[in-house]
């Protein structure tokens, strides 16, 4: 395989899967919004949205307030902001078009009809109802995307190439969103949450689709501890860190069987997935909930330049 | 010519249908009110979601367009297509046999048959080509001859593109489609298939790797990029093939060799089928300021280290001024009479027929002698007394840059309009591939002026495309 080709595969899958998290982030921002009870939260709430999304200074640079209409814009339709689901959506059909030979007609025709759609829709008249619909849609598509990618991909070097993009992309921003609410996290005196906690914490839950599930997993309400043990810690968990360690390790890992050799990618992905095994939520708030995060999204970011370097994306 | 009333393909002049459309006429007359407006949409729909689209010159970056395409299929009897592909195949092995003369003992210059200054001087001439042997002794392997019918047993040559010519990819879509949105209509008759074509394809390019290449050559089409107005015509031939895709940077030359760079590093290529022109090649044999070929390919190729399809330099056998000579050319060759004719074309260095040329011109069609894609001609009798005029000053100020010929009246077929069903002019574009054996697809891609009397069918234009059917007996 082209190089470049590996390239083009890694970054369509992130993409895809960016695509997915800003309209969550979004989502999650829209409806902070809607119920904020203080005067000047809602633009807080869309202000740190973006923060965990780290387009703040992108937006801030347009020299507008930030409110439900101009962030939704900013957010779904800014060419202006890099990660902007129309930027994404437009990467990703581009780098598919590119290697439209090294994918199956289905994710083509997937990421073609989505860029179809979304290209025609009228920015201004996506509002309120409108705007959760089209929220909706962004994450369909990514799992439509998946979908057809599983169902129908070989399972040779091109298939890592684009899990791996997938599970970088959704770990660094599950470390992203927990890094931004680090701070309602932590242990305290008092252990029972007020209002505002809890819903910071639905907040965070919400971002990485967990919410739901966290009743199945821990049958207790909300508590700071087991949210991040749930985004942290729990293998079942499929936008965890620890999930998405194993399942870049193993991505890695197919790469270098297929290839028959073991490049410095290998200890990278392995590097990252040590920090979480084995550990206790304990002794990650010992050493610090922020300063872990950090570390695990440098660590992310040199799985993908060390993959990038092994296999020759060029 | 142009006066008389057009041949039409589907209905004899007294208004009875041909057979090779009997049940296509039936079908239609069966189909219920808007079944063919909603075909036609269905149509639409499924092209831009498999994303077969082109890219318009001139128009933003990045504009994709969806080329229309007429639900109603154009239909070739058997033993029309017959005499038609020997005709082909006749012309294709000439014009090989034409391009290794040139490149190397140039026979038919030193027998008088062609003048020198027409090809030595040519533009289109490589001189890089000379005394080189490529692979089999091809050097046009992908060929698409440009042929219109005027009457039922009339068929000329346009043009004989040699240079990488596109459109095959929406041959092999029209059927997709055509056999999505009428099935029933499949049923009634046998129809030759044409998704062969990849498969042929692949042959010919296996048949021409270097003879020192061992094992299943590896094959790739060198494609300019997404931005390309035929990019969807390379990622789709290089998948049907299961070929790699690749672009200028992707390939690189080691010792006389090329490589591709791949996830593991280096792998030999052997054949690359290259839809970039001559120019762009190689920076250090054709156009310094290429971006889009690879350094030291032509050398290489000429080491015979891998195979370039087509061969640069083929440009001098489809020539327009070379052109008038193919009949000249098949006799010299092949001992043998040009089965398929061409049109007539007047010369105008040729101070007599120069002076005809010029006072006719409304009822001519004039083509500068290196323009495509239906830029740069005048069609006589549908333009205006300032572009007769502007025509004439042309001519007289380059007479050697212009060809001229009748004006033909194309035939027609019948095409579904806003207006219902009605008869558009159309031509015929069959491929042919030339490797060990010269493989030719059943029919080909039918273009069609999709505006009423138009006789220019270029997509670039306007025009359309249809399923092209050939019967089997």
């Amino acid at each position: 395989m082209l190089g470049r080709t590996a390239q083009n595969l890694y970054w369509l899958s992130r993409y895809v899967e960016r695509a997915e998290n800003m309209a969550r982030l979004l989502e999650v921002g829209y409806r902070m919004s809607l119920t904020s009870r203080r005067e000047g939260g809602a633009s807080e709430h869309l202000i740190s949205m973006m923060q965990a999304a780290e387009v703040d200074e992108d937006f801030a640079r347009k020299g507008r307030p930030a409110d439900v209409d101009t962030v939704a814009h900013f957010m779904m339709f800014d060419p202006d902001n890099p990660s902007s689901v129309f930027n994404c959506l437009m990467a990703a059909r581009t780098n598919a078009r590119t290697v439209r030979t090294a994918i199956t007609g289905d994710m083509w025709e997937t990421l073609n009809a989505a860029w179809l759609h979304f290209s025609q829709i009228k920015p201004r008249d996506v509002r309120g109802a409108k705007l959760l619909e089209l929220l909706e849609w962004v994450t369909h598509l990514s799992h439509e995307f998946r979908g057809a990618l599983l169902g129908t991909i070989l399972r040779d070097d091109g298939y890592a190439f684009l899990q791996a993009g997938n599970f970088v992309e959704r770990a660094d921003n599950t470390a992203r969103i927990l890094d931004m609410k680090y701070y309602v996290l932590l242990p305290r005196a008092k252990m029972v949450g007020g209002d505002l906690d809890i819903q910071q914490w639905s907040l965070i839950l919400r971002a990485a689709s967990a919410h739901l599930s966290y009743r199945h997993v821990y049958h207790d309400r909300y508590k700071a501890h087991n949210i991040a043990d749930f985004l942290i810690l729990r293998p079942e968990m499929p936008r965890s860190l620890i999930y998405c360690a194993r399942f870049i390790e193993a991505q890695v890992q197919t790469l270098a069987e297929f290839y028959g050799r073991q490049p410095a990618c290998n200890e990278a992905a392995a590097s990252l997935r040590a920090m979480v095994e084995g550990t206790t939520m304990e002794s990650i708030f010992a050493h610090g909930l922020h300063e872990f995060l950090t570390e695990f999204i440098a660590r992310n970011n040199i799985v993908s330049t060390s993959l990038s370097e092994s296999y020759n994306f060029h | 010519m142009a006066d008389s009333k057009p041949f039409d393909e589907m209905y004899n002049a007294d208004g009875s249908v041909r057979e090779p459309y009997r049940a296509l006429a039936q079908w239609l007359e069966e189909q219920p009110d808007k079944a063919l407006t909603l075909m036609q949409s269905d149509a639409e729909a499924i092209f831009r979601k498999l994303g077969i689209t082109f890219a318009v010159y001139g128009s933003e970056e990045g504009t994709e367009k969806v080329i229309p395409f007429d639900v109603i299929p154009r239909i070739i009897a058997a033993q029309e297509w017959r005499k038609l592909s020997k005709g082909i195949e006749q012309r294709v092995k000439a014009l090989n046999a034409f391009l290794y003369d040139i490149y190397h003992r140039q026979e038919i210059l030193k027998a008088g048959r062609i003048p020198e200054r027409l090809i030595l001087q040519n533009s289109a001439f490589c001189p890089e080509m000379m005394g080189l042997e490529p692979a089999k002794g091809v050097y046009a392997h992908i060929i698409g001859v440009d042929i219109v019918r005027v009457g039922p047993d009339e068929f000329y040559v346009l043009e004989d593109n040699l240079r990488t010519p596109s459109g095959v990819s929406y041959m092999l879509e029209d059927r997709e489609a055509m056999m999505i949105l009428a099935p029933d209509l499949f049923q009634r008759q046998k129809v030759a298939p044409v998704d062969t074509y990849p498969e042929n394809l692949r042959r010919t390019l296996e048949s021409v790797a270097p003879a020192a290449s061992s094992g299943a050559p590896n094959i790739v089409v060198l494609t300019p990029g997404i931005y390309n107005s035929a990019y969807f015509e390379h990622s789709f031939l290089a998948d049907q093939m299961g070929a790699t895709l690749c672009e200028g940077p992707d390939l690189f030359v080691d010792g006389g060799k090329v490589y591709m760079r791949t996830t593991t590093g280096p792998e030999r290529v052997d054949v690359i089928y290259r839809r970039i022109d001559d120019d762009y090649l190689d920076p250090l044999t054709f156009r310094p300021d290429s971006m889009l070929g690879v350094p030291g390919l032509f050398n290489a190729y000429r080491a015979g280290n891998v195979t370039l399809v087509n061969a640069p330099g083929t440009g001098i056998a489809d020539d327009k001024a070379v052109y008038t000579y193919v009949p000249e050319i098949v006799e010299f060759y092949l001992g043998e009479k040009a089965l398929l004719q061409n049109v007539p074309t007047y010369n105008c260095t040729d101070k007599e027929q120069r002076n005809w040329v010029l006072a006719n011109i409304g009822d001519l069609v004039v083509k500068e002698v290196h323009g495509s894609g239906g830029y740069g001609m005048m069609v006589g009798p549908t333009s205006n007394k300032a572009m007769h005029n502007e025509f004439r000053k042309k001519i007289e100020a380059r007479p050697d840059n212009y060809i001229v010929q009748p004006t033909l009246a194309l035939s027609t077929c019948p095409t579904y309009v806003n207006a219902g069903i009605a008869p558009r002019h159309v031509d015929l574009r069959p491929y042919v591939l030339v490797g060990d054996e010269v493989r030719i697809t059943p029919g080909g891609l039918t273009r069609v002026a999709l505006k009423k009397g138009s006789l220019v069918v270029n997509s670039s234009q306007g025009g359309g495309t249809k399923d092209t059917w050939v019967l089997e007996d």
